[in-house]
């Protein structure tokens, strides 16, 4: 694994000025360790069928594509030009013009002038207008086309994935050209000839097989699950018995799987749990559609589909009324743009979600009967329905880090910061132009979240690590909340590495923190620990 | 280089002109076959290209949200940046078109020592939006020789456009806005090391062509006059279908041909902005893909997965053992 | 076609909003303006060509040379000394604002600010009928221009 600068050199290493040398003439790209991901093993390919299994590495020399990869290529993009308006009008329409160049967290990590949403969706359009359009197989180079060499797909492989596919890009352009589409095209295309990578397929394979991104077997995810709940039981003095699969129950609750084992995801977990335990829901989760996120995103349209349907098709076998899904950013993008036309429409036992609490009907969930858990929530602490002690939360100084796909690609603002700002007292949000519809990827979503991808993930995730230090040192900020389980997965990495004394968590860990229960009002068992079966007030411990 | 390329490209134009006209005499050609087939590759190729697009399907709802959602009731959402529903919709597009709404989000990032800083940069917002407005400003003025009696408005619109009386004739402000507004739009692909290395020759020719125009235009008002009552002949004549060419100075031809080259160069650059932004599915379609279900494309096909039953049979063991249920129904319906 | 809803009436828009110059003078006659050329004088004060470019610009160069600089004689390319005057030089062979400058002007649109300080031939003409009070209260509503 290639090693990593320390921050100040990373720091010291940026520089936004390109080199002299034009673009079009600067291939191969110059790959270096630390800025890739490992390939697609071989196996995996062959499991889910994808082309041109083999075993390489993107620092060989050849790649070992197929011989008519052009071809293959060519059509492809042809294909797919006529299946996606998105990806043929952002070939067509782009002036150039540079707004999005430096709203690259990728870009403004490395510097990199292929890191410009511009010219990385240029690497794709120059061989769109160089193959297929007259215009750029008349002028060539003047109209900014070029031929398809072996040396662009290793372009294509570095630079497509060094974009986690955030959309901060599209909310700066003019015409909103989105970058994630181009992406999404560019990897569908290095499919096609076998360049992909393990960090994707791998999660991808155990979910088309085993149900989940870590190809956990059901009898296991029940297991993990209840060692959470002997830790409730440590924190709180409940027993609590998460349903599986149970027919018949009013709400199925989806998750990503990240949160069942990792830290601090499974406190978020044990979140979801003991808030579903203190509202005595009639709720399940399933062995079976027992993954919320959806790797098949980052994969193709199709394979996101394929994940994704499964939820559908356990909702309707166990006849739950609706769906809620937990915390996490990709997820998100799945369920509220992509879920209802790709795998709908919801089976018909579903129905519009109506919280069983309050009674408030979410008109706006009324297609794909399925809701974010923080929406649930929020709407239980408008109504009253929820006592909390924001104080339990003293410890914490929040701020809340904006989840790409859920700002972007949802509008989802609001609802956790009101959430937030209910179960703890303190709540700083980080400068406006780093959060909301501006917020910066953690560095290493769609994919990109795997240890030999490291230096690029710290790099892409200095813009949004700097607008922590900033809150750190304005106002003391010691814990980033988010909700989103890659996040949860990969900002304690960057924030160690660029803020180590800022801790991460889930917003709904915050909840359970703060729920208070009645045996813990009547003195019976007061909470001293919090879900992380560390001290609630620190100080008053040692004074004690 | 590309830069280069295009002056180059407008120089050869002002060349051709010169000698078809003022040497060769070429005053049909020029003034008539060139403009026609011009307007018509304009009028054919846009509507081509719209119909292009129009036949791709959108696939999926990938609005770019750039406000709240709307979700519970007491929660403000925003209706510009997160449009609900279609009326929405055409009032985010009205901003976008009118006012490039996402062009005045614009920030600039600096670093400054280990600190990223983003500051509001509007500059690039005023370039566009002062070049577009003059342009069609200039546009709509011209509609003075394409119309008999001139339409009030548009006299107003002279009028206002000349309110400084400066110089006779008058001087336009917009002559001078786009002037400042071209200049600034391509000093910036220059100045801005970025800015340079993105930049095509595509890029640089449809400014340089656009400067051309503007710079006949002022040069035929207020310096290399022609006898206007007779480019209003011809350009009636050109409306009418009975073109004559008209006797004036070449450069009225050189004015004429940058139009012209414009025209047909649209439908096939980047200049399809124009009409391709109002096909842009990050902007033109409603957020509210969780309440309405949109139909997927005709090429869509549900994908096959692993059914619970098939998954049931695989790990009926592991639930047995960890006391999960087994779906009886599997059987059943075998 | 996807979203023909849309996108149909979308195209009819555009096209007829670029074909407008076309589709608002069909069936309108073309009209060839023909100002009254003086009958009984063969020269203007420089060549025909030359006064039909450039008018505009001799007579504010007359202008200034009067107003500002207190010259009165205007030596053109023959050589020939005309006094600069709109009423009395220009006016004398053209004798009717209406039948003369208007054509063009109304023609190409154009809005000369002459006649805010000049009073043409035919309101000249007024001023010693019967409408000489309304045309007194005419001029009086007008704004005074300056030269500039």
């Amino acid at each position: 694994m290639a090693k990593l600068p320390k921050p100040d050199e990373l720091i010291k290493s940026i520089d936004w000025t390109p080199p002299e040398k034009d673009w079009m003439d600067d291939v191969p790209p110059d790959i270096k360790p630390g800025r890739f991901c490992y390939p697609a093993k071989k196996n995996i390919l062959e499991e889910i069928g994808f082309p041109n299994p083999r075993d390489w590495s993107p620092l060989d020399e050849d790649w070992k594509l197929p011989s008519n990869y052009r071809e293959i290529i060519i059509e492809g993009m042809k294909d797919r030009l006529s299946k996606y308006r998105s990806f043929k009008l952002f070939m067509d329409i782009c002036v150039r013009c540079g707004a999005c160049a430096d709203k690259c967290h990728y870009f403004l990590g490395s510097g990199d002038p292929k890191n410009m949403p511009v010219l990385r969706a240029e690497l794709l359009r120059s061989i769109y207008k160089g193959e297929l359009t007259w215009q750029g197989k008349f002028f060539g180079k003047l109209a900014g086309a070029r031929k398809l060499t072996e040396d662009i797909i290793k372009e294509w492989f570095y630079y497509y994935y060094q974009c986690s596919e955030c959309r901060r890009c599209s909310v700066f352009c003019p015409y909103g050209i989105d970058t994630c589409e181009v992406t999404m095209m560019g990897r569908e295309l290095l499919h096609l000839v076998g360049c992909n990578t393990n960090w994707i397929l791998e999660p991808v394979r155990n979910c088309f097989k085993i149900g989940n991104h870590i190809g956990i077997p059901p009898h296991t995810i029940k297991e993990i699950i209840e060692y959470l709940c002997w830790d409730i039981e440590e924190v709180t003095g409940l027993k609590i018995e998460v349903p599986f699969n149970k027919k018949g129950a009013e709400i199925l609750f989806v998750t990503p799987s990240g949160d069942y084992f990792a830290e601090p995801g499974i406190y978020t977990m044990m979140g979801y749990i003991i808030l579903f335990h203190y509202l005595d829901l009639d709720w399940t989760m399933s062995t079976y559609a027992s993954e919320g996120g959806n790797f098949g995103l980052f994969t193709s349209h199709e394979a996101m589909a394929k994940i994704n349907a499964k939820i559908y098709h356990e909702a309707e076998r166990l006849g739950v009324r609706f769906i809620i899904g937990g915390e996490c950013g990709h997820m998100w993008r799945v369920k509220h743009q992509y879920m209802d036309t790709a795998t709908g429409p919801a089976p018909k036992n579903l129905e519009t979600p109506r919280s069983p609490i309050t009674g408030t009907v979410f008109e706006h969930a009324k297609s794909t009967k399925m809701i974010h858990v923080c929406e649930f929530t929020a709407d239980l602490i408008a109504h009253g329905k929820l006592e909390l002690d924001p104080s339990r939360n003293d410890k914490y100084i929040v701020t809340f880090h904006d989840s790409c796909n859920p700002s972007r690609g949802m509008g989802f603002f609001e609802e956790p910061r009101y959430i937030l700002k209910h179960v703890c007292n303190n709540f700083y949000d980080m400068p406006e132009n780093t959060i909301r519809e501006k917020t910066f990827c953690c560095g290493s979503g769609s994919g990109l979240n795997t240890d030999e991808f490291m230096e690029m993930r710290m790099r892409g995730g200095f813009p949004r690590a700097n607008a922590v230090q900033y809150v750190r040192d304005k106002h003391g900020v010691n814990m980033l909340a988010c909700i989103c389980a890659i996040d949860r997965a990969a900002l304690p990495t960057l924030m160690n590495y660029w803020a180590p004394d800022v801790k991460v968590c889930g917003v709904h860990e915050l909840v359970a923190n703060a729920l208070v229960f009645p045996h813990e009002k009547t003195g019976e068992r007061p909470r001293t620990l919090d879900m992380r079966q560390e001290p609630l007030k620190p100080e008053e411990e040692e004074n004690a | 280089m590309g830069a280069v390329f295009a002056l180059v490209t407008v120089l050869a134009f002002v060349i051709v002109v010169y000698v078809g006209v003022g040497v060769a005499g070429l005053k049909s050609l020029f003034g008539i076959v060139i403009p026609y087939a011009a307007f018509l590759v304009f009028l054919l190729g846009m509507v081509y290209r719209m119909i292009d697009w129009a036949k791709v399907p959108v696939p999926f709802r990938i609005v770019t949200t750039c406000g709240q959602q709307k979700s519970l009731r007491w929660i403000k959402r925003s209706r510009l940046e997160a449009p609900y529903n279609n009326f929405e919709v055409v009032l985010r597009m009205i901003l976008e078109v009118f006012a490039f709404r996402s062009l005045f989000r614009n920030l600039k990032a600096e670093l400054k020592g280990p600190n990223l800083i983003y500051g509001s940069y509007k500059w690039l917002w005023l370039g566009a939006i002062a070049f577009h407005y003059a342009f069609f400003t200039i546009l709509l003025r011209h509609l003075r020789f394409f119309t008999y009696p001139v339409p009030e408005p548009i006299q107003i619109l002279d009028q206002i456009d000349s309110f400084f009386h400066i110089g006779l004739p008058h001087l336009y402000m917009t002559d001078v806005v786009i002037l400042a507004a071209l200049t600034f739009l391509f000093l910036r692909r220059l100045a801005d090391p970025k800015l340079r290395y993105i930049s095509l020759a595509s890029d640089y020719l449809p400014l340089f062509m656009i400067y051309g125009l503007v710079i006949s235009g002022i040069l035929m008002r207020h310096f290399f006059k022609v006898d206007v009552t007779q480019v209003k002949e011809f350009t009636m004549g050109l409306v009418h279908l009975k073109p004559k060419a008209p006797n004036v100075g070449v450069i009225f031809y050189i004015h004429l041909f940058f139009i012209s080259a414009l025209m047909a160069y649209f439908p096939f650059s980047k200049l399809v902005h124009m009409v391709g932004v109002f096909f842009s599915p990050t902007r033109n379609l409603a957020n509210n893909s969780r309440a309405v279900r949109h139909e997927p494309a005709p090429w869509w096909k549900k994908p096959k997965f692993k059914t619970y039953c098939e998954w049931q049979e695989e790990f009926k063991e592991q639930l047995i053992e960890s006391g999960q249920p087994i779906d009886e129904d599997c059987y059943e319906k075998k | 076609m996807h979203d023909a809803g849309k996108v149909i009436p979308g195209i009819i828009a555009f096209v007829l909003f670029v074909t407008l110059p076309f589709w608002s003078n069909f069936g309108k006659a073309a009209p060839k303006p023909q100002p009254e050329i003086p009958k009984e004088y063969k020269k203007c004060v420089e060549s025909r060509d030359f006064m039909r470019r450039e008018h505009m610009k001799l007579l504010r160069k007359w202008r200034f040379d009067v107003v500002r600089n207190n010259m009165r004689i205007y030596i053109n390319s023959e050589g020939q000394p005309i006094n600069m005057s709109l009423q009395n030089e220009c006016m004398r062979c053209h004798s009717s604002k209406k039948k003369f400058c208007d054509v063009c002007h109304n023609y190409v649109s154009a809005h000369p600010y002459c006649w805010n300080c000049h009073i043409p031939p035919e309101e000249r003409k007024g001023w010693a009928t019967k409408e000489v009070k309304s045309l007194t209260e005419e001029a009086s509503s007008k704004q005074p221009a300056s030269h500039h």
